[in-house]
């Protein structure tokens, strides 16, 4: 039985940056993961290793940056007409 | 220096604000000014309190001991909050599409409906937070003693618990007022969020007033500042990856776990589009929040003298700079945070404990009475509601009480995360997986719960309080790999890391194993794909068949919940919908289930779906039931591609018409102009015969001259006979009558004749041969063969408009037939005209060149069927090409 209904497999190209978008947004907080586990690779034997002041603005720093990604996709996501868009890729 | 009264007057006025504040909100929203109250700037703010006086207070003492540790239990929710396409979005449409009163109530609803769930959940969340309630107390309590040293009063713990004890009667005050005014179908409360969004703006600009103080006022710039962190005797990185890692973890799960961040995130949410705008907005409101935690805290650990209370440096270090404006400011900051969690935590946790616990109790003690139930309902469930704020907020006291009030409270802010953890597992599993069932989530949780006593809630009260000594050393009853802190004799790790990682671990597993072995209710199921697929637009949801409840009985039990103005109005809007005029629609069993979600939005999924089971006489849908809705949906489907075949099939006999139209269209306007072509064909030659027979008959003329006019009226007689012979060949041909002779002979003795015949002789047109090919034996009606080849060669020598017309012969053996290809180097013959040429009457152009009708192609066509071949035009030669296919071997006549 065919339960899929049918939806196009292209798609124009304003469809098409919405799905690129959406990625983009599902893809972000996974970025922010792996940028705030980096610290954990920093050294903390050397003499030369980071100091506190570093540490702050390396977590703050990647926090804005974070805000200012989330911030501009969610400009130009649409959640209301989500439901049609939905399934297909 | 502020006198404590003064404090107290302040504090009292704020309060009073507030309450101001929850009034005009809850005033304009049931007078259907809602606008700006649902903005998605609100809903940002009211997420804020997620932020409580733990994050208030508690943050710098955390970055005073343990460094930039603390700065994990805000990166968790802003991963969640920037990802809210993964997970929140779902929730939240969830939420508003099943009418979800709290987490409880999502996960027994995800599961069935299931009461034993609800009340597991619930009592989760009230161990996992009620000392998270009691932390609250004790900070308020504790600024108050700050201001009351400060002021010369020395606070004892008598004091001190007067004060917890006053705070918590307030807070029970306010909550009982704007959190059960009205039971509401939705289960919003306009006058709270509002007044939490206030107090969430409060806390942000005294945390950032006391910052930029401490940043400007007191280190002297950012530089300055950084050059002091630097100095400072804390280490900010000295993480753990491990630590690190499951702190991150951790308060991102609790984000979407804990019930009073379930329920400003999902219950009061308003509108899906105003996550777009937190997704954001929050990240930076925690951000701010966190910007001047770890400044603070190295400015109070060089300003005040060792030993102090680092939790209390916010405070603390503008009173020891003479600045008390901006210590009370700070104050009502803490109590801002203090109290907005502890609002929105009872009112979630009241909604938990009345929906799950109280309700399903009474209606137990109440089934004796019958089914159709007495007493008002609505009442029972607004005192169950006023009764558990009062009693969620009374086991909060008794906890702060019991603890001590402590330093020990100080890390009970993780443990309580880790108890809330514990639904993370039956929730996501609910929301993604659709195979996930009631017992896997009941045995998960409980395994959940189990473990998280065991490795942090019990030993969170302190050595020998609740575990002795013995039993944390050497296990219970000497079961050593049962040891608290080491299961399973792992030793070393960090008790934290530890107890979240086993929990999580075994609820997970069992969760998983027990969903894997065991089988979904209908409900379950049904449930369970409504919830998974909440963006498809899934068949309706049918949980009731039989309606031998009557429409009164629901209009009653439906007021006895929600009021009788909105059932009423349910109830009418039903019956517009159905076409009857009247308050009592027919129950259909849509109806039935649109009722029951409507009641969920204030009792809960499994209370309303026991009540109207109760009515409904229990009869809940069956296995079978869930399949005849997917056999409709399938034969909806079914149906749907049918039709689409049969457009599909449609369009192309349309079409196929569309091109007879076309043909016959045309070939009627060939066919006039045929008409009027063959009677100009007959008259040209008869005019001639008649004028020259008159003159021969009227006029005396020489012998040469006579001659002459006979010989002409003797050619065209010759032509006109030769148009007859055609009209009359393709007549016979057409009717089947002709005689065909079966002979066997050489092709290319055959294409000799018919360039022989067709009057080559003046060289005028160039023919190539194949001799090769040519030569091969073939069986037909070999005079009727030559007569196509001789139609086709003329028709090049006349029609063949190169300048040095060339014809090409090419012969090829294909199957059992051969392909006999002519092919000239004219202009050929446009597309239009090509499906027309083997029409008879068609004739393409007007140049009616040596007395051609237009019969050639159709006689030719005509034959070539009789002989069992076919000839067609072989576009995209470049020139006229006919292609002539003949069967090797003719069976004859009567051989197909």
């Amino acid at each position: 039985m065919n339960r899929a209904p049918k939806s196009p497999v292209f798609l124009e190209r304003a469809s098409y940056r919405q799905r690129r978008l959406r990625d983009a947004a599902r893809l972000l907080p996974v970025l922010g993961a792996i940028l705030w586990m980096i610290p954990l690779l920093w050294s903390r034997d050397q003499p030369a290793a980071s100091t506190n002041a570093d540490a702050l603005l390396y977590t703050f720093g990647v926090w804005v940056a974070l805000i200012v990604l989330s911030a501009v996709l969610s400009r130009g996501l649409r959640p209301d007409d989500a439901t049609p868009l939905d399934t297909p890729d | 220096m502020v006198s404590f009264n003064i404090l107290i007057a302040v504090a009292l006025t704020y309060v009073a604000a507030l309450f101001t504040v929850a009034f005009i909100a809850e005033r304009r929203a049931s007078a259907g000014h809602v606008g700006w109250l649902q903005s998605p700037i609100i809903y940002t703010l009211s997420l804020s309190i997620y932020c409580t006086a733990w994050t208030f207070y508690g943050a710098v003492g955390y970055a005073a001991r343990s460094g930039l540790e603390f700065v994990t239990i805000y990166l968790g929710p802003t991963l969640v909050m920037i990802g809210w396409w993964w997970g929140l979005r779902k929730l939240v449409r969830i939420g508003r599409s099943q009418r979800i009163t709290s987490i409880a109530d999502l996960i027994s609803s995800r599961f069935g409906k299931s009461t034993v769930l609800g009340v597991i959940v619930t009592v989760i969340a009230v161990v996992a937070a009620t000392p998270y309630i009691a932390l609250q107390l004790q900070s308020v309590t504790l600024s108050f003693a700050v201001f009351g040293q400060a002021g010369g009063q020395d606070w004892q713990d008598k004091d001190l618990n007067a004060a917890a004890i006053w705070v918590a009667v307030g807070l029970a005050v306010f909550t009982v007022l704007f959190g059960t005014r009205n039971l509401d179908a939705n289960e919003r409360h306009h006058g709270i969020v509002m007044a939490i969004a206030v107090e969430a703006v409060v806390k942000l600009l005294a945390l950032l007033a006391v910052g930029v103080f401490v940043v400007w006022g007191v280190a002297g710039g950012p530089a300055a500042m950084l050059v002091r962190i630097d100095a400072s005797d804390i280490t900010l990185w000295q993480q753990s990856g491990g630590r690190w890692v499951s702190l991150i973890f951790l308060s991102a799960a609790a984000f979407l776990c804990l019930p009073r961040m379930f329920q400003v995130l999902v219950v009061e949410n308003a509108d899906e589009r105003h996550l777009n705008v937190a997704s954001w907005a929050f990240p930076l409101y925690l951000f701010l929040m966190s910007l001047f935690v770890v400044p603070i805290a190295v400015v109070g650990l060089d300003l005040l003298p060792p030993g102090s209370n680092p939790d209390l440096f916010v405070l603390t270090v503008p009173l020891s700079q003479g600045r008390e404006g901006l210590a009370m400011l700070s104050f009502l900051g803490g109590f801002s945070s203090a109290t907005s969690m502890v609002i929105v935590a009872t009112i979630a946790l009241a909604t938990m404990v009345s929906n799950h616990i109280v309700v399903p109790l009474w209606l137990h003690l109440q089934a004796d009475k019958g089914a159709v139930m007495s007493g008002d309902v609505r009442h029972v469930i607004l005192l169950a509601r006023r009764l558990s704020i009062a009693g969620v907020l009374a086991l909060g006291f008794v906890y702060y009480r019991l603890s001590g009030g402590g330093t020990a409270l100080a890390a009970i802010g993780l443990v309580s995360f880790t108890g809330a953890v514990q639904i993370l597992p039956a929730m996501l599993g609910g929301i993604f997986w659709r195979g996930a069932t009631r017992i896997g989530a009941a045995l998960g949780l409980l395994t959940g719960l189990v473990v998280w006593l065991w490795t942090l809630f019990l030993p969170s009260f302190g050595l020998d309080a609740v575990i002795s000594q013995t039993a944390m050393d050497a296990g219970p009853f000497g079961l050593h790999w049962l040891r608290p802190e080491a299961l399973f004799g792992i030793i070393g790790m960090d008790p934290l890391v530890h107890g979240v990682m086993w929990s999580m671990l075994l609820n997970s597993g069992m969760f998983i194993l027990g969903s894997l072995l065991s089988f979904p209710t209908p409900v379950e199921r049904l449930q369970g794909a409504q919830f998974v697929n909440v963006f498809e637009h899934s068949t309706a949801a049918r949980a009731w068949t039989t309606t031998s409840a009557g429409a009164e009985d629901l209009l009653i039990m439906a007021q006895r919940i929600i009021g009788s103005a909105e059932a009423q109005a349910i109830f009418q809007a039903e019956a517009v919908r159905q076409g009857k005029s009247g308050y009592l629609p027919e129950v259909t069993p849509e109806f039935v289930a649109r009722l029951e979600r409507q009641l969920a939005g204030s009792v809960g999924a499994a209370t309303a779906h026991a009540m109207v089971g109760q009515l409904i006489g229990g009869s809940g849908v069956s296995v079978e039931d869930l399949i005849a809705v997917a056999d409709e949906a399938a034969q909806i489907l079914e149906y749907s591609s049918q039709l689409e075949a049969k457009s599909a099939e449609q369009a192309r006999t349309a079409s196929a018409l569309r091109d007879a139209n076309e043909k016959l269209t045309a070939l009627s306007i060939q066919k006039d102009a045929f008409l009027s072509q063959i009677s100009h064909e007959l008259r040209t030659p008869m005019t001639s015969i008649r004028s020259f027979s008159e003159i021969l008959r009227d006029a005396d003329m020489s012998p040469q001259e006579q001659e002459r006019y006979a010989g002409i009226i003797h050619d065209e007689a010759i032509r006109l006979t030769r148009l007859l012979d055609d009209l009359l060949d393709l007549a016979v041909l057409e009717n089947g009558q002709v005689t065909l002779h079966r002979q066997t002979g050489n092709l290319a003795g055959l294409l000799d004749r018919a360039l022989d015949a067709a009057g080559l002789h003046d060289g005028a047109l160039e023919i190539v041969r194949q001799p090769a090919a040519e030569a091969v034996m073939l069986t037909s009606d070999l005079d009727r063969l030559a007569q196509v080849f001789i139609n086709l060669i003329a028709n090049a020598r006349k029609y063949c408009d190169a300048d040095r017309p060339k014809l090409k012969i090419s012969v090829r053996a294909k199957g059992d037939a051969y392909h006999i290809d002519f092919v000239d180097n004219g202009s050929g013959i446009f597309p239009e005209n090509q499906q027309l040429i083997f029409e008879k009457f068609s004739r393409v152009a007007d140049q009616s060149k040596a007395g051609g009708a237009g019969l050639g192609l159709a006689i030719c066509r005509e034959i070539m069927h009789r002989l069992g071949g076919d000839i067609s035009y072989l576009p995209g030669q470049y020139g006229a090409a006919f292609r002539v296919v003949v069967p090797k071997i003719w069976p004859g006549p009567g051989g197909r």
